[in-house]
């Protein structure tokens, strides 16, 4: 056991490591998540502090825990982990299935955005 | 009041928005300049892994038994706030893949089309992919050292655009430039959303 903080799933995330197995190797050949659709702006956050490891969970799955703890968004997981994001949806459906995160969908078609979230950008941008 | 994004009071504070503005344009247009300009990161990449077969023009002759084609996308992230976060897309530069832009403008505030007055028709394609959706857009040309200077209503004449569309001069590395293409970009699709809903329901 590690102590929190100290997540020996940190070294998991790392930008250089590069491609190391192919990337459906590391979903077991499966293409499609068991829940969810995840936009590549839908945002994740951890539901605990760390995941500890169970049967179906291989070590992207903890590391995706593990990044999570601050909130991102499926296409920052998938950049994170360097890892194509169909590879890190399916991740995700069984993280969800398990309650390991929690995902928002950004809210699309239902209608056009108010003046509040364009107000919101504009000033936001104008304070960078 | 500041809920810092480290620490984890494990699913107390909701999850903010997630919202997102393309940035288009032909290759080397700067699309990839432009998003690390105004992120508050260096700009990341991720990839879609198409395994469908006929994704276009691509020429198989030669690495027959090729399946996967690998499409890249630089995006960065501006956190607005705790509620709000604003996620810029460079679109992949190769315009036959389609089905991926179809999912990036699904639901986006906007797009910056890039153009570059020594390629202008690089930037025909995106244009015309916005129109056709509806997207609200601005032309931003991206002034390169050594190219000629045109006038705006020049470059407006050249794209054919509707007389709507802002086109503004740019410098893509300057993070003041490009949050005034952003700004431009979010005051018109403000418009464009009014002048929708002032129209007759059909």
């Amino acid at each position: 056991m590690t102590a929190p903080g100290e997540s020996t799933e940190e070294q998991w995330v790392d930008d250089h490591a590069g491609p190391v197995v192919r990337p459906y190797a590391v979903t077991r050949g499966r293409a499609r998540p068991v829940t969810g659709t995840f936009d590549l702006i839908s945002l994740v956050t951890a539901t605990r502090v760390e995941a500890s490891p169970e049967v179906g969970l291989g070590p992207e799955h903890l590391a995706i825990v593990a990044l999570c703890q601050r909130i991102q968004s499926v296409a920052e997981v998938a950049a994170h982990l360097d890892l194509p994001v169909g590879t890190i949806r399916v991740l995700l459906g069984d993280l969800v299935a398990r309650d390991l995160v929690e995902v928002r969908e950004p809210r699309v078609t239902a209608g056009l955005p108010d003046d509040s979230i364009f107000e919101a950008v504009i000033n936001g941008l104008r304070a960078l | 009041m500041d809920y810092g994004h480290s620490e984890r009071p494990a699913g107390a504070v909701p999850l903010p928005t997630a919202i997102k503005i393309l940035i288009a344009g032909g290759f080397g247009v700067g699309k990839t300049t432009m998003v690390g300009a105004v992120s508050e990161t260096r700009p990341l990449r991720t990839e879609e892994v198409l395994t469908e077969t006929g994704v276009g023009i691509d020429d198989l002759s030669g690495v027959e038994g090729k399946t996967t084609t690998t499409v890249a996308m630089d995006f960065g992230r501006i956190t607005i706030g705790d509620d709000l976060v604003l996620y810029l897309f460079g679109t992949p530069g190769q315009d036959r893949f389609w089905f991926v832009w179809d999912e990036l403008a699904l639901g986006a505030l906007g797009a910056v089309v890039l153009a570059d007055t020594r390629r202008l028709a690089d930037c025909f394609p995106s244009i015309d992919y916005f129109e056709g959706r509806g997207t609200p857009f601005v032309v931003a040309v991206n002034c390169f050292e050594g190219a000629r200077q045109y006038r705006l209503h020049e470059v407006q004449a050249a794209l054919n655009l509707d007389p709507g569309v802002p086109v503004l001069l740019c410098d893509a590395r300057q993070r003041e430039s490009s949050k005034e293409v952003l700004i431009t970009l979010m005051e018109h699709a403000m418009k464009t959303r009014d002048a929708r809903r002032a129209e007759p329901a059909e």
